[in-house]
């Protein structure tokens, strides 16, 4: 291991809170970056001060895909929010510069929301998104 | 109040090879807001690792970016190893971090032309793309590559460089550096130069922080930051300390890029005089169970990996966050208040890689 990982787990309640404390601690937002865990999403905040690596740690259902925005905290964070709604589906409540879903252009909404494709299904059958 | 135009910059411009728009608010001369547009070439390449199995996807993560392709494949590999607890050989270390040194000085050559060419410096973008050709042979003969490696694999390399072969390297890279020398006075040095870059895009320390910066860009405004003093691969046993500056403007930025050239040079160097025998490569059995995030520093900065495995043989998840996604909230920041005139070059001062930055 070249570096310690811890992971403090947070809720959507505590998210913010948690966030400004690393602020005001003077931790460096590394990413937000998103995963689809069966019916849940994962999100990663990670942040770097002096070498140390820490994160936290949120899960939402699939069926309430709903954070409060952290741009408000970290200015910089808008444009992983913006990825995570384009990519994801996932709604960011107060995003401080919001592209309202044309971040990215993809063929399908939230790509990364459905599930692996079955073998022999190509990814043409979803109807585009007009 | 003077009127206010919005002027769209990209995503194809002369001077910019990568598909970013940026909706520029101005007022005469004046940028005063700068909304930036990128999804121009998504790929989905996050999303292919449900298809590709883990050792094949080490040349997905190669092809992210065709600059810094080989620390891409590195930190993939790097990630694997972590989860799957596997003893990469030490040789294999070295070379790794030979070969991402070498990359590091191509790519910085290759920005300092293309910053040249921004400036509408002709002849010295032809002198920093003449060396960096040099280091392009460097890689073709050590990789049987120039733009892909597709030397590291899970659990090590696949080439070995030998005594002779290094020797080589030794003396090419000696050669770099003495022209290097010459083209990096000018950048420095020279009055149109310094008239372009001085005071340009200033961030300041905290802003620079704040902002999320990573790379030369958060070094130029005074900040240490290099992931490589994590120690991941050789750079444990290798003596360096970061190249900063306090600055903060494209004149710092070009400044801290020179000065890694030559570091880069020393630490190939170091690594060379002290790269010991031995295997290659470890054989890897099973599938990688776990999770695990890689932070490794690439020529325009940290970029983090996050990897997570469900014993399967492809990964469940995988994430790429590049350094100049991170950069580009601060390249927004720093266009407003800039004039029109400087946005080309301010922008290539993040040294901005979309390819990557969208996967």
């Amino acid at each position: 291991m070249t570096e310690e990982q811890p992971i403090i787990a947070v809720t959507p309640g505590t998210l913010v809170g948690e966030v400004k404390r690393h602020c005001e601690q003077g931790w460096r937002l590394v990413q937000i970056g998103a995963a689809k865990l069966g019916e849940l999403f994962e999100i990663n905040y990670s942040f770097d001060r002096d070498l140390v690596f820490q994160n936290l740690r949120v899960q939402i259902p699939e069926t309430a895909a709903r954070l409060p925005s952290i741009s408000g905290v970290y200015w910089c964070a808008f444009l992983y929010e913006n990825e995570i709604h384009d990519l994801y589906g996932i709604t960011f409540d107060g995003l401080v510069l919001d592209f309202k879903g044309t971040l990215y252009k993809t063929a399908i909404p939230a790509p990364f929301a459905v599930k692996p494709e079955t073998p022999g299904v190509s990814a043409s059958v979803v109807q585009p998104r007009v | 109040m003077a009127t206010r135009t919005v002027i769209p910059f990209g995503p194809q411009h002369p001077v910019l090879p990568e598909p970013i728009h940026l909706d520029l608010v101005v007022e005469d001369e004046k940028v005063v807001e700068a909304i930036p547009s990128i999804g121009f070439i998504h790929r989905g390449l996050e999303k292919l690792v449900e298809k590709k199995d883990f050792p094949e996807f080490v040349y997905v993560a190669e092809r992210i970016c065709g600059i810094c392709s080989f620390i891409h494949s590195q930190s993939y590999c790097q990630g694997i190893e972590e989860i799957m607890k596997l003893p990469v050989p030490p040789r294999a270390h070295y070379l790794r971090t030979i070969w991402g040194e070498i990359s590091r000085v191509h790519s910085h050559l290759l920005w300092l032309g293309l910053m040249a060419d921004a400036m509408g410096f002709e002849s010295l973008f032809m002198h920093a793309w003449r060396v960096r050709e040099r280091v392009l042979k460097i890689i073709e003969a050590t990789t049987g590559g120039r733009v892909i490696f597709g030397v590291c694999k899970v659990g090590g390399v696949r080439r070995d460089i030998d005594a002779a072969a290094m020797r080589n390297v030794l003396a090419e890279l000696a050669e770099t550096e003495r022209e290097t020398k010459e083209i990096v006075k000018v950048f420095l040095n020279d009055g149109t130069v310094k008239h372009r870059l001085c005071g340009v895009g200033a961030l300041a320390r905290e802003d620079a922080y704040a902002l999320g910066c990573v790379g030369p860009t958060l070094r130029a405004s005074g900040w240490t930051n290099d992931t490589r003093k994590l120690g991941y691969a050789a750079f444990r046993e290798l003596s360096f300390e970061p190249v900063t500056r306090t600055e903060g403007d494209c004149y710092a930025r070009v400044a801290v890029r020179c000065d890694e050239i030559f570091q880069s040079i020393d630490l190939i160097r170091q690594a060379a005089a002290k790269i010991p025998g031995g295997e290659l490569a470890v054989k890897v059995t099973g599938n990688p169970d776990g999770e695990v995030f890689v932070r490794t520093e690439q020529p325009r900065g940290e970029v983090l990996y996050y990897l997570k495995g469900n014993g399967t043989k492809n990964l469940q998840r995988f994430r790429v966050r590049t350094p100049t996604f991170a950069n580009i909230p601060a390249l927004v920041k720093s266009l407003q208040g800039c004039s029109l005139a400087d946005v080309p070059v301010l922008v290539l001062t993040i040294d901005p890689c979309i390819s990557c930055t969208e996967r």
